[in-house]
């Protein structure tokens, strides 16, 4: 308790961790010389840190989740690169268990969910017809508890020791006894932040789609990605309150010595893995139903289709969300549950597989007979089928609990869940990103260079995990930092660790057909690049902040390709334009963020007077909000017609 | 459903079919929004009370819920409560009936209930942390405490919360915003209420009963 100092504050000892010290200062002394220089400050505050705009909020949560890409992948890459050969020590044990609990933390929490709710937040209000989400305000709160968390967490490996527990965090691995210091605080407390900021995303999008549809868009007339993220909110907010409890306890067990999870006072350290796998295997579907959305609308546009079976993809993302809180103890087959549960559990796992077949198939009889094109977002599509497949039937292996025994946490397993995360979740975030970019920012990023970027990253990525499921099979288990030679092993790693650098040649592709992009890159001028179906393409690119300015009217599924269709004119569109109500700014959201992230920062190291400040802060910041009346403002007729026209739009 | 059709913030689109609360758009989406919100929070207390029954017979020699427990002091916290709970819907009642007066009183006096609630809880746990029955102690008591503890902590903040509206409408009089603001902040109450039924039953009744 009080004040002290932990022995090493600052991480010292270890090379690598001295060069991303002076890399992050440098970066960071950088960006301000940059605003500074170009007098950016008061642009970046008014324009974004302080944004209430969906879009904009969006595309800050895209940049995040690029940057954790690159971060995480490098975490990877320095794994692959130590285990590339047997008996290499770039790595120490300790340093390799660091990595790869950052590496799948990252992953999961700030580059997968983020990425999702960055295509959510650009596409779902317009789909919809709608002008923005349920709650504007909350959304720019939950974006900055996203990224106050993230903040806390990458600041770990320098301040204090990252945690290195693994990403699932088991007890008694991660309890005070074992794990003392800072490293699993961080873990608790940075995810804690940031999953009240996806409970917020979930319920926000839930009443968005729910309440703000534009007339005549019946449920059945939604279009697939908006379906997809209402199931998905939906399992979030059964999902993310199991987590919260789990690492509150967790977080209360270390802080003030309870035993939620400890023997010695007669705790259960199972509950953490079942609290942890109840609302980790839906979060599974969280990352997962959003990307299966984009590659329906993906699909369906470059098929220039209807997608087939529309009805049947709705009913069975359904089933699979609600058969995803049944399955959570295939995770822990081994740990003694016994031939009952695990059959229980064994079973509804492979139920699951069922439904997500149903998908396959409505993806493929959608590009049967169609007049496919094959863009940048359509390969990353097409290319998501094989590996999904690959990925999906080894999970069905996995779900044979008493195999299990043989493939648990062996390579075997590393494969399967990167051929369903990266090939499905990564592929269709990357998908949706090339498909919606010219929404955001009114041109295309290159064709040629997105087709060398996906066919590197995509071979890449088959060459980096094919042969982990061999490996696995032939006894190489999960979290080795090394192995000897002589076990066979070597040719397998050696190939798997060529792919990952492919796959990282490939990411620097998109990278810089990003930045060529911007003054190279198609521009925009019809909103309607891709000619496009949903009605996010019948507006302007890139979409006025009030997007619509006449609420659409719709009466089919594809409700814009039926406007095209048409050549008349709708009564609504000859509708007078009337002011629009939207809210305004706040830097509220950002500075509550600031007050979470020293509240956090201070538990981290348990200095308690320092987390009360933090969470008075916060306090302080609702108190202001509840006394908040006026919070809107009007945008007037001459100013949309002014913004119309510029568009080139009567 | 009309609602869909309305598509701007806060827009006033009096209805007179509709009660004050409800009255604009906003309102609407802001309440529909608090329901799903206490959707989640039905989850997150569901997963204190599993957590709860796991551990509740684990008590690593130390006191147990029988020996703990005294069936006068929970009766006291239960009445008290639920009586705040009627006295909220009292409240909700003068919000129908735009009477600003009424409001204040019954939330005022709903209020003071959640207060002497308060006042009772800490008293308890107090005690029970004289008899060296801790949050250290054992998982049972762990998860006692943490259990109750939320739910306490959820009642405090209801209490800020409540004092925070009530100045507000003394400020502005029934106005759709404030009787919005009333109405969740009754609709949260009610929902801690509901929460407590159930520690009432599982925590301390199935406490003195094994
Ligand atoms: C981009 C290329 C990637 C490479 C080269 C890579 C590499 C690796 C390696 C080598 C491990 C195993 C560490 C070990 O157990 O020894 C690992 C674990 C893991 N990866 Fe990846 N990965 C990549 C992408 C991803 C993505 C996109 C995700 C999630 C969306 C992800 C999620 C995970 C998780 C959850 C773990 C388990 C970590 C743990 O054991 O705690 N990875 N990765
Ligand atoms: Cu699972």
């Amino acid at each position: 308790m009080g004040f002290h100092l932990p022995k090493n504050f600052f991480v010292t000892g270890e090379p690598m961790i001295y060069v991303a010290d002076v890399l992050s200062v440098l970066t960071i002394a950088g960006i301000v010389f940059v605003l500074t220089y170009y007098k950016k400050w008061k642009w970046l505050w008014d324009e974004w840190l302080t944004t209430v705009d969906h879009k904009k909020i969006g595309i800050m949560y895209l940049i995040s989740s690029l940057l954790m890409l690159f971060r995480g992948g490098i975490d990877g890459l320095l794994m692959r690169t130590q285990l590339a050969l047997p008996n290499l020590h770039i790595l120490d044990a300790e340093h390799y268990n660091q990595i790869f609990t950052a590496h799948g933390t990252i992953m999961i929490f700030f580059m997968a969910m983020p990425f999702i709710f960055g295509l959510m937040n650009v596409a779902v209000p317009l789909q919809i017809g709608a002008r923005d989400v349920a709650f504007p305000y909350l959304n720019a709160v939950s974006f900055w508890l996203f990224f106050a968390g993230c903040m806390l967490f990458n600041i770990a490996f320098m301040i204090g020791g990252a945690p290195d527990a693994g990403w699932t965090n088991y007890t008694p691995l991660a309890g005070s006894d074992l794990a003392p210091g800072p490293g699993i605080n961080y873990y608790l407390l940075s995810l804690q932040i940031s999953g009240i900021g996806s409970l917020m995303t979930g319920i926000n999008f839930l009443v968005t789609i729910l309440k703000m549809r534009a007339p005549g868009m019946t449920l059945m007339r939604m279009p697939m990605f908006t379906w997809s993220v209402l199931i998905t909110s939906i399992i979030i907010i059964f999902a993310f309150p199991v987590l919260t409890v789990a690492l509150a306890l967790l977080t209360i067990d270390r802080l003030f010595g309870s035993h939620f999870f400890t023997i010695a006072g007669g705790g259960e350290p199972m509950m953490w893995a079942n609290l942890f796998w109840i609302w980790g295997h839906p979060e599974v579907y969280i990352v997962v139903l959003p990307a299966f959305g984009i590659f329906s609308e993906v699909i369906s546009t470059f098929a220039r289709k209807r997608l087939f079976g529309y009805g049947a993809m709705v009913y069975s993302m359904v089933v699979i969300s609600a058969v995803s809180f049944l399955t959570w103890v295939h995770h822990f087959f081994t740990m003694g549950a016994g031939p009952a549960v695990n059959s229980f559990f064994s079973i509804s796992t492979m139920a699951i597989a069922i439904p997500t077949g149903v998908k396959v198939f409505n993806w493929l009889f959608t590009l049967y007979k169609g007049r496919i094109e094959f863009t940048t977002p359509m390969l990353w599509a097409v290319g998501f089928i094989p590996t999904f497949l690959i990925g999906g039937l080894t999970g069905v292996m996995l779900a044979v609990a008493p195999a299990d025994y043989q493939y648990h946490n062996s390579y075997f397993l590393i494969s399967h869940f990167h051929y369903v995360l990266v090939g499905g979740t990564v592929f269709g975030c990357l998908a949706g990103l090339y498909y919606w970019w010219p929404k955001m920012f009114g041109f295309k990023l290159d064709e040629r260079q997105g087709k060398w970027a996906f066919w590197l990253f995509n071979i890449g990525f088959n060459v980096c995990f094919f042969p982990q499921y061999f490996v696995g099979l032939m006894g190489m288990t999960r979290r080795m930092y090394t192995y000897p030679e002589g076990l066979g092993w070597t040719p397998y790693n050696f190939i798997s660790t060529v792919g990952a650098y492919m796959m990282g040649v490939g990411f620097l592709i998109m990278v810089y057909n990003i930045l060529y992009s911007v003054r190279h890159g198609e521009r925009d001028l019809t909103g309607d690049i891709w000619n496009g179906r949903t009605l996010e393409w019948s507006i302007s690119s890139p979409a006025p902040h009030y997007n619509f300015a006449r609420i659409p009217e719709v009466d089919d599924l594809d409700a814009w390709w039926h406007m095209k269709q048409r050549k008349r004119k709708q009564p609504w569109e000859l509708r007078p334009l009337k002011p629009i109500h939207m809210p305004n700014n706040s830097g509220r959201p950002f500075i509550m963020s600031i007050w979470f992230f020293i509240a956090g920062f201070g538990l981290v190291f348990e200095w308690y007077w320092m987390g009360i400040i933090g969470l008075l802060g916060v306090l302080y910041c609702m108190l202001k909000r509840s006394f908040e009346y006026d919070d809107h403002h009007y945008i007037q007729v001459d100013e949309i017609e002014r913004t119309e026209s510029a568009a080139g739009r009567a | 459903m009309a609602e869909h059709a309305l598509q701007t913030h806060g827009k006033s689109t009096e209805k007179s079919a509709l009660p004050l609360e409800y009255s604009t758009e906003e309102s609407r989406l802001k309440i529909f929004g608090f329901w799903v919100f206490l959707g989640a929070e039905i989850v997150l207390f569901a997963s204190l009370f599993a957590t709860y029954l796991v551990l509740a017979g684990r008590t690593a020699g130390g006191p147990t819920a029988k020996e703990l427990f005294e069936v006068k002091d929970f009766m006291m916290e239960t009445i008290i409560l639920l009586t705040s709970s009627f006295t909220c819907g009292l409240g909700t009642l003068a919000l129908r009936n735009r009477s600003k007066g009424g409001i204040l009183f019954w939330y005022i006096v709903t209020l003071l209930l959640g207060l002497s609630f308060i006042g009772l809880e800490v008293t308890e746990f107090i005690h029970y942390v004289g008899e060296g029955a801790t949050i250290q102690r054992s998982a049972f008591l762990s998860g006692f405490f943490i259990l109750v503890g939320t739910h306490g902590a959820h009642v405090s903040l209801g209490i800020l919360w409540m004092t925070l509206i009530l100045i507000q409408l003394i400020q502005r009089g029934v106005t759709a915003a404030t009787a919005r603001r009333v109405f969740i902040v009754g609709l949260y109450w009610h929902f801690l209420d509901v929460v407590w039924i159930f520690i009432f039953t599982l925590v301390y009744l199935m406490g003195v009963a094994y």
